[in-house]
C-alpha cells in the first residue's frame, strides 16, 4: 500500500474517532450541567471547563477571552472552525483524508464520512438545548454508520490502519478523560463523595458508554475504583487502557504478517501490553493514578510516532 | 432559435407527433410515467450523487465549492444501426490519430507530402520536442481518446473535438448508467440496452498491454494531481474499479531512470502510469519548474522506455483545433480512404480568405480559440449580444491565427425533463475508444452531455449543461 494512503486511513480512524469521543463527551457534560444546576454556578462552570481539559482545549478556549458558558462552550467544541479539534474539524478533516484515500476505502465506509460532513458542514449554530441534543444524536449516528461500514470492510491493510487510528486515538480519549476527573477517582475503602461525585462517574461511563457494562461486569453500586478498573484494566472493555494497548499489538501483527515484516512500533506496542500483565488498580492507585494516566499518554505519543516511522508516512 | 429547426433524435422532424421508427417503446415509456414520478426519480439521483461525493469543482470559484453535475432521467437512445456506423468511424478516426502522432514525432512524412503544412505541427505549443524520436510501445501514443460528436440528422453526425490528452467523463458514463439501473429498472425490460461497465476492466487490459516489453505482471498506477482536482472523483473511481493504487506525484520517485512508488512495505517498480495530469505538470525537470504536482525525472525514464506513459507526452498535437481542421485530410492520408465520420466544416482564422468570410459572418458562426478548451473564450453569433460579436471582431483581427469559426450547427435535441416538464435541449456525446496491444476497443456508450437551459448550444458542466445516460440497443428490437 502507498505510504501516504496508511497515512490518510490511519487519520480518517484518528479523526472520526475523535469526533465521536467529543460527541459523547458533549452529550454527557450537558447532562450533567443540568444535574448540577441545582448546586449553584461554581459547579455548572466546573463541569464546562472540565469538559474543555479533557479535550486540550482549555487554553485554546481561554484565548478567546469568551465568557464560559454552557453554549459557548459546546459551539466551541462542536461547530468551531477556529478550534482545529472541534466535532467539525474532525469530521471536515476525516473527510479530506477520505477523499485522498477513496480508492483504499469502500463506497459505504466513504458515505457514511460524507454523510457526516454534509450533516455537520450546513450547520451555523447548535440552536437551544433540544436542538443542541438532536443534532448530537445525529452526529452520533452518523460516526456510529461510520463504524458498522468498516466493521463491514474487507479484513486488509486498508481496514488495519484505520483500526490502528481509531485504537490509539481511543486510548488517548480514555486516558484524558481518566485524567481530568482522576481526584475523584478514589481508591477501595476512601470516603465516597456525595450525589455530585456520583454523577461525575456516572459521566465518565456515559462519556465511553459504558454504563451497561459496568452494571454487567460488577454487579454492585457505583464504586470510583471500580471506574478506574474497567477503563483501565479491563480487557472485556474495547476502551480501556489495557484493551488499547492489546488491540494495537494485535494489529501490529495483522500488518506486520501482512508484510512480512516487524519494527520498532511492534517491539513498543509488546512491550506497552506487557505493562498490563498482573496489575492490579490497588497499585496503580498505590504509585499515583495521575503518574500513570500521563505515562501513557505521553507513551502513546511515542507510539504514534513510531508508527508514522515504520510505515514511512511523510 | 436553434430548437425549432433541430433535428430530435426521439420525434425526428414530427414536432412531437411521432416518435421515430424503433424508438416507440422510449415514447410509450415516457407517455406513461407521470411527471411527479419522473422528478421523484431525478431527485433521488441527484442526491445519491451527492452522497457518493460525485462533484466537481468550476474553475475560478472557491475550491472548496463543489457541486454535482445535473442528472437528466430521460436516457437517451442509439439504435444498434446508429451505432454500429459510428463506432466504425470512430476506431478509423483514433487509428489515424495515432499513426498521425506515431508519424509526427518520428519520419514525418506526412508533412514532407505537404498533407500538414510544418509549422502547423512543429511551431504548435502542443508539439512535445522531448518526445520526438521515441517511438512507445506498439506505436500508440493516443490510448484513451473520448471523441465529442454532435448530430444534425439521422445520419449526420460529426466530429466536434477530439479529445486525445487527458479526456475525462467516463465515471459519469459509469454512475449515470448505475442511476438508471436503480431507479428505472423497468426500462432494461423494454430495451435490450447493452452493459457498458466492462469499461474497467478493458481499461485494465489494455493499461496492462502497453507495458514495456518482457514485463510479465506490469504494476499499473493513476497518477492524479490530487484530491482538489476538479476530476478527483473520476480518478479514485477508475483506479478504484480498476484495483490499481491511486497516486500523486509525491507517492513516485525516479531513480537510475526507473519510477518506483512509496510504500508502506518500501519502494515498487512501476510500469504503466495512467496519467490525469497535463504535460506541462509531469516532470519538473523538463516542463514546469514550478510545478509541485509532477515527478522529477519522470521523462528521461519514460524516453528510456522503463515506463509507459498513458497518454504519451506530447498527444496534445492531435486534439489542437488548429491540427483539427486538417483531421479529414489526415484520416484520407493513413486510413487511404474517405473519413467515415466528418469534421464541422472549420475555417481558419490563420488563412486571410477564411477570415475574411468569417468577419461577414460573425453573428451565424462559433468562434473558438485554437487551444481554448471548457467553453470558455468562445462566441456563439446567434446568440452572442451585440457587445460580444464587437469584442470577438477585434480580437479576431488582432490575432487571427490564435481562432478558429464553425458554423452554428442545428445540434439535436434530445426529450429532458425540466420544471417547464418534458422538453427537447440539445445534447452532444462522448464515446471512449481504447487503442492497445490488442487493437481499438470501444464500450457501447458515452457520455450524453445537455444544455439545459432553453435554446443553448454550450453543454460544458462549468457553462450549466447536465448529462443523461446513453443507452446503445443491442439485437433484441433494434429498429433503427
Amino acid at each position: 500500500m502507498l505510504s501516504r494512503t496508511a497515512s490518510n486511513l490511519y487519520w480518517i480512524g484518528r479523526f472520526m474517532e475523535r469526533a465521536e469521543f467529543t460527541t459523547r463527551l458533549l452529550e454527557a457534560t450537558i447532562r450533567l450541567s443540568a444535574l448540577t444546576r441545582a448546586s449553584g454556578n461554581a459547579s455548572e462552570h466546573s463541569v464546562w471547563q472540565g469538559a474543555l481539559a479533557v479535550v486540550g482545549a482549555a487554553e485554546s478556549f481561554a484565548e478567546k477571552h469568551e465568557a464560559l458558558t454552557p453554549s459557548a462552550v459546546n459551539r466551541y467544541l462542536a461547530l468551531a472552525e477556529e478550534n482545529r479539534n472541534s466535532v467539525r474539524s474532525c469530521i471536515f478533516a476525516a473527510r479530506d483524508n477520505a477523499r485522498a484515500a477513496r480508492a483504499a476505502i469502500t463506497r459505504e465506509a466513504w458515505e457514511a464520512i460524507n454523510r457526516a460532513y454534509l450533516d455537520i458542514r450546513s450547520r451555523s449554530g447548535l440552536g437551544g438545548i433540544q436542538a443542541t441534543m438532536a443534532f448530537l444524536e445525529t452526529l452520533t449516528a452518523d460516526t456510529r454508520g461510520f463504524e458498522g461500514a468498516l466493521s463491514r470492510m474487507l479484513r486488509s491493510e486498508a481496514y488495519w490502519f484505520m483500526q490502528l487510528g481509531s485504537v490509539i486515538e481511543r486510548g488517548d480519549n480514555t486516558a484524558r478523560l481518566l485524567d481530568v476527573k482522576y481526584y475523584l477517582l478514589l481508591p477501595e475503602g476512601e470516603h465516597v463523595g456525595g450525589t455530585l461525585d456520583r454523577e461525575q462517574w456516572t459521566t465518565i461511563l456515559h462519556t465511553v458508554s459504558a454504563r451497561n457494562a459496568y452494571r454487567l461486569l460488577y454487579r454492585e453500586a457505583l464504586k470510583p475504583w471500580l471506574v478506574a478498573d474497567l477503563l483501565i484494566l479491563r480487557r472485556e472493555m474495547p476502551r480501556s487502557l489495557a484493551a488499547c494497548a492489546r488491540e494495537t499489538v494485535e494489529l501490529m501483527t495483522e500488518l506486520s504478517s501482512n508484510s512480512g515484516r516487524q519494527g520498532e512500533a511492534d517491539r513498543m506496542a509488546r512491550k506497552r501490553l506487557s505493562q498490563f500483565d498482573g496489575l492490579e488498580i490497588n497499585r496503580i492507585f498505590q504509585s499515583g493514578l495521575h503518574e500513570f494516566l500521563r505515562r501513557f499518554i505521553s507513551e502513546n505519543v511515542a507510539q504514534d510516532q513510531t508508527i508514522a516511522q515504520q510505515f514511512r508516512f511523510s | 432559435m436553434a430548437t425549432r429547426n433541430a433535428f430530435d433524435e426521439l420525434w425526428g422532424r414530427s414536432e412531437g407527433k411521432e416518435a421515430r421508427p424503433g424508438f416507440e417503446a422510449l415514447e410509450k415509456w415516457l407517455s406513461e410515467t407521470a411527471g411527479t414520478e419522473l422528478d421523484r426519480r431525478q431527485q433521488a439521483a441527484e442526491s445519491a450523487f451527492r452522497s457518493l461525493g460525485i462533484t466537481f469543482s468550476v474553475y475560478g470559484e472557491d475550491e472548496a465549492a463543489e457541486r454535482i453535475i445535473p442528472f437528466d432521467i430521460i436516457p437517451r437512445v442509439f439504435s444498434q444501426s446508429e451505432w454500429t456506423a459510428l463506432s466504425a468511424g470512430l476506431e478509423q478516426r483514433v487509428q489515424a490519430i495515432n499513426a498521425f502522432i506515431d508519424d509526427v514525432y518520428g519520419d514525418r512524412k506526412i508533412i514532407a507530402d505537404g498533407v500538414v503544412p510544418a509549422e502547423i505541427v512543429l511551431a504548435n505549443s502542443q508539439y512535445c520536442l522531448q518526445a520526438a524520436g521515441f517511438r512507445p510501445p506498439h506505436g500508440i501514443y493516443a490510448h484513451i481518446c473520448g471523441i465529442d460528436l454532435v448530430r444534425t440528422g439521422p445520419d449526420e453526425f460529426y466530429v466536434l473535438e477530439d479529445n486525445a490528452r487527458t479526456p475525462s467523463g467516463v465515471s459519469y458514463m459509469l454512475e449515470n448508467r448505475e442511476a438508471m439501473l436503480r431507479l428505472c429498472p423497468e426500462l432494461f425490460d423494454l430495451l435490450p440496452v447493452q452493459p457498458i461497465d466492462t469499461y474497467p476492466d478493458q481499461l485494465r487490459e489494455m493499461l496492462f498491454s502497453v507495458a514495456p516489453s518482457a514485463i510479465r505482471d506490469p504494476v499499473c498506477v493513476l497518477l492524479t494531481p490530487g484530491h482538489f482536482n476538479s476530476a478527483f472523483y473520476e480518478h479514485s473511481f477508475l483506479a478504484d474499479n480498476m484495483g490499481i493504487e491511486l497516486v500523486e506525484g509525491s507517492d513516485l520517485e525516479v531513480d537510475d531512470d526507473i519510477v518506483w512508488m512509496r510504500t508502506t512495505d518500501g519502494p515498487v517498480r512501476v510500469d504503466v502510469i495512467y496519467r490525469r495530469v497535463d504535460d506541462a505538470f509531469l516532470d519538473p525537470l523538463l516542463f514546469n519548474p514550478e510545478s509541485m504536482l509532477g515527478v522529477p525525472g519522470l521523462m528521461a525514464a519514460y524516453l528510456k522506455g522503463n515506463v509507459t506513459i498513458v497518454n504519451a507526452p506530447g498527444t496534445g498535437i492531435a486534439d489542437d483545433k488548429a491540427i483539427y481542421s486538417y483531421m479529414p485530410e489526415i484520416v484520407r492520408y493513413y486510413a487511404g480512404e474517405d473519413p467515415k465520420l466528418p469534421n464541422v466544416e472549420t475555417w481558419r482564422c490563420r488563412e486571410p480568405q477564411a477570415l475574411s468570410y468569417v468577419l461577414e459572418h460573425l453573428g451565424e458562426m462559433v468562434v473558438k480559440l485554437v487551444d481554448g478548451s471548457g467553453g470558455y473564450g468562445m462566441l456563439v453569433g446567434p446568440t452572442a449580444s451585440r457587445s460580444e460579436i464587437r469584442r470577438f471582431r477585434e480580437a479576431l483581427k488582432a490575432e487571427p491565427h490564435r481562432y478558429i469559426a464553425q458554423p452554428t450547427l442545428a445540434l439535436s435535441t434530445v426529450p429532458t425533463l425540466t420544471d417547464k416538464g418534458i422538453v427537447p435541449r440539445h445534447v452532444d456525446f462522448r464515446p471512449f475508444v481504447l487503442s492497445g496491444g490488442n487493437g481499438v476497443t470501444i464500450v457501447p456508450g458515452g457520455l450524453t452531455r445537455v444544455a439545459l437551459r432553453k435554446g443553448s448550444l454550450v453543454v460544458n458542466s462549468s457553462q450549466g449543461g447536465g448529462t443523461k445516460d446513453s443507452f446503445i440497443l443491442g439485437p433484441r428490437g433494434d429498429g433503427g
